[in-house]
């Protein structure tokens, strides 16, 4: 088993809708989707934001579009309205989901795209 | 002859969008000699409510500010090839903004041009805050609230449809659901029926993938070596193409770009945009109807064009979503630069002396501080990440901000920061700082059967 960065896995976008965020995190291959929905779990979401006090992680898998869509609760500081923060809406907070790492094995690292 | 596919174009995706980046798409439409609309989606949560602070202070104001320079590089061309254009750019005043139109069509040649306006997305008159308040979902931000700025209720697509029957060549609405502007246009073309929840959850997901412009195109993508244009050259991202829809009857649909342009159109700008600020995939709820992507398909059909199958509907909720606006004090950030060797640790003494400060001048006054560079946009506004950061950087900016119901405790925190130029650790620079108003919002949920849309053709 080899670690990479889902950055090299997977794609993602942010969106928000009052205090709640959702990042769609979409493999680049369909091989990668069932190694991300056994190590990208919620738990292990929530841990990563868990310095913003989130609340409920909910993840939905979308097998047909190779993707998952996480919605995270409270997650935004109360949201554009009521955040101190540069970004409210949270939309580069989908790149923080991509710093997480995945254990690859073998078959599956030679599928891997390496940065151009 | 039964109309078999319908165009659709989306010529912006937010009130700042580029104008101009319409005109390719309009030239494509006019080519494809299929019936054809043009949306421009220019209504973020908040910026009603500013056009409603417009109209309050110019009665013929309170309309999209954008919308001049939106319609004016293609307003002659859709008029003349009968491409219709469904706009929310209406705002605070869809009426003003139907009579700005009308003059910029006769002056162009026009002076026919049909245009419609939709009505009954306006709460205010009919609700009292208290009423609102009884029907907020999701917190009590408008419990006790004295005034409130502007409610309006997201309505559906069968006014702006209503309108398309009677002939309009221009739409024009305030708050309407965003997917409702393509969804008006395909149940007019092809006379979908109101309870035909998979046809109008298959119009629906187009909507939601044109809504954003760009963002389905090859805006908001790029990811250098990682996710490229498919020529591989960067300046394919200068010029995107925005987007267009074939849609066919049975509510199947291709997602393409004009010819010639730059962005890209493929499994992966269309899969980001067809998630973007969705919650539950099973259950994105719109006014028309609940769409269901759990079952759709997508496929590169050929360059830049990606078809799309499969979107399921339920019967649609019995309350329509509204948002209500109202002032929320002021908000003030001022940033100072370190740079050079332990510009880092200068950097957290600047917002250690601050807070220090702060504390005695206004202790209660919540301000967060972020070092760019090192912990900001990812950051918490507790400042635990930034507490846990170790990262140095040799060139940093260090970022304040608050919030208050009055002007002095924030004008007090700028002025703090503006004075670490003399008082604060050294070789600071480059003191930037503002302070503005603030609106923020709260979403309620409306019965139905108390909204009553409603269209009419400008006389």
């Amino acid at each position: 088993m080899s670690a990479v960065l889902l950055h090299q896995l997977a794609h993602a976008r942010s969106g928000d809708k009052g205090n709640r965020l959702n990042i769609a995190l979409i493999c680049y291959r369909p091989e990668f989707f069932d190694t991300v929905a056994a190590q990208v779990t919620p738990d292990r979401v929530a841990q990563l934001f868990a310095g913003r006090d989130v609340g409920a992680v909910q993840r939905y898998d979308l097998p047909k579009l190779w993707a998952f869509n996480f919605a995270l609760d409270h997650a935004l500081d109360g949201g554009v309205n009521a955040s101190l923060g540069l970004d409210g809406h949270g939309k580069t907070l989908s790149f923080r989901l991509l710093t997480l790492t995945v254990a690859l094995p073998p078959a599956i690292l030679s599928l891997v795209q390496q940065p151009a | 002859m039964p109309v078999t596919t319908v165009h659709i174009g989306a010529g912006a995706g937010f009130a700042g969008d580029r104008a101009g980046a319409a005109l390719p798409v309009v030239q494509a439409l006019a080519a494809s000699g299929a019936p054809s609309f043009l949306i421009f989606e220019t209504l973020a949560e908040r910026t009603l409510a500013l056009a409603q602070l417009e109209r309050q202070r110019d009665p013929q104001a309170g309309y999209s500010p954008s919308l001049v320079a939106l319609l004016q590089p293609v307003l002659a061309l859709c008029l003349h090839h009968k491409i219709r254009i469904v706009s929310n750019f209406g705002a605070a005043h869809p009426q003003a903004a139907a009579r700005r139109i009308r003059a910029m069509a006769a002056d162009m040649g026009f002076p026919q041009a049909k245009i419609a306006v939709v009505s009954g997305d306006d709460l205010s008159a009919r609700f009292s805050t208290a009423d609102l308040a009884a029907r907020e979902t999701d917190g009590r931000l408008l419990q006790g609230r004295g005034s409130i700025v502007a409610a309006n209720a997201y309505l559906g697509a069968q006014p702006i449809a209503e309108a398309l029957d009677a002939g309009a060549d221009i739409v024009v609405t305030g708050r309407v659901a965003d997917p409702a502007l393509v969804l008006g246009p395909l149940v007019h073309a092809f006379g979908w029926r109101w309870d035909d929840w998979d046809r109008l959850a298959a119009g629906t997901l187009v909507g939601h993938l044109l809504e954003c412009g760009p963002q389905v195109s090859g805006g908001y993508f790029a990811d250098p070596g990682f996710k490229d244009a498919p020529s591989g050259h960067a300046g394919d991202f200068v010029e995107i193409g925005y987007p267009i829809a074939e849609v066919r009857a049975d509510g199947s649909a291709i997602i393409t770009k004009p010819a010639g342009t730059g962005g890209v159109v493929d499994l992966r700008t269309v899969k980001e945009q067809m998630l973007y600020e969705i919650h539950d995939p099973a259950a994105y709820l719109t006014p028309d109807v609940v769409l269901d992507i759990t079952q759709v398909e997508v496929e590169q059909a050929g360059p830049d064009r990606v078809a799309l199958r499969g979107a399921r509907g339920r019967a649609r909720p019995a309350t329509l979503k509204a948002t209500v606006c109202f002032p929320a004090g002021l908000f003030g950030e001022a940033e100072i630069s370190y740079a050079g060797p332990n510009a880092t640790a200068r950097a957290r003494l600047a917002i250690d002396i601050i807070r220090a400060r702060m504390a005695r001048l206004q202790p209660a006054l919540a301000l967060r501080a972020d070092i760019i560079g090192v912990v900001s946009s990812f950051g918490d506004s507790a400042g635990h990440d930034l507490a846990a950061a170790t990262a140095e950087s040799e060139d940093v900016r260090v970022r304040f901000a608050a919030r208050h119901a009055d002007a002095a405790p924030v004008q007090q925190l700028l002025a703090e920061v503006e004075a670490l130029y003399v008082a604060g650790p050294a070789g600071g620079g480059g003191v930037r700082r503002h302070l503005v108003p603030q609106l923020a919002s709260a979403s309620c949920l409306i019965e139905r059967e108390l909204v009553q849309p409603g269209m009419e053709l400008l006389a």
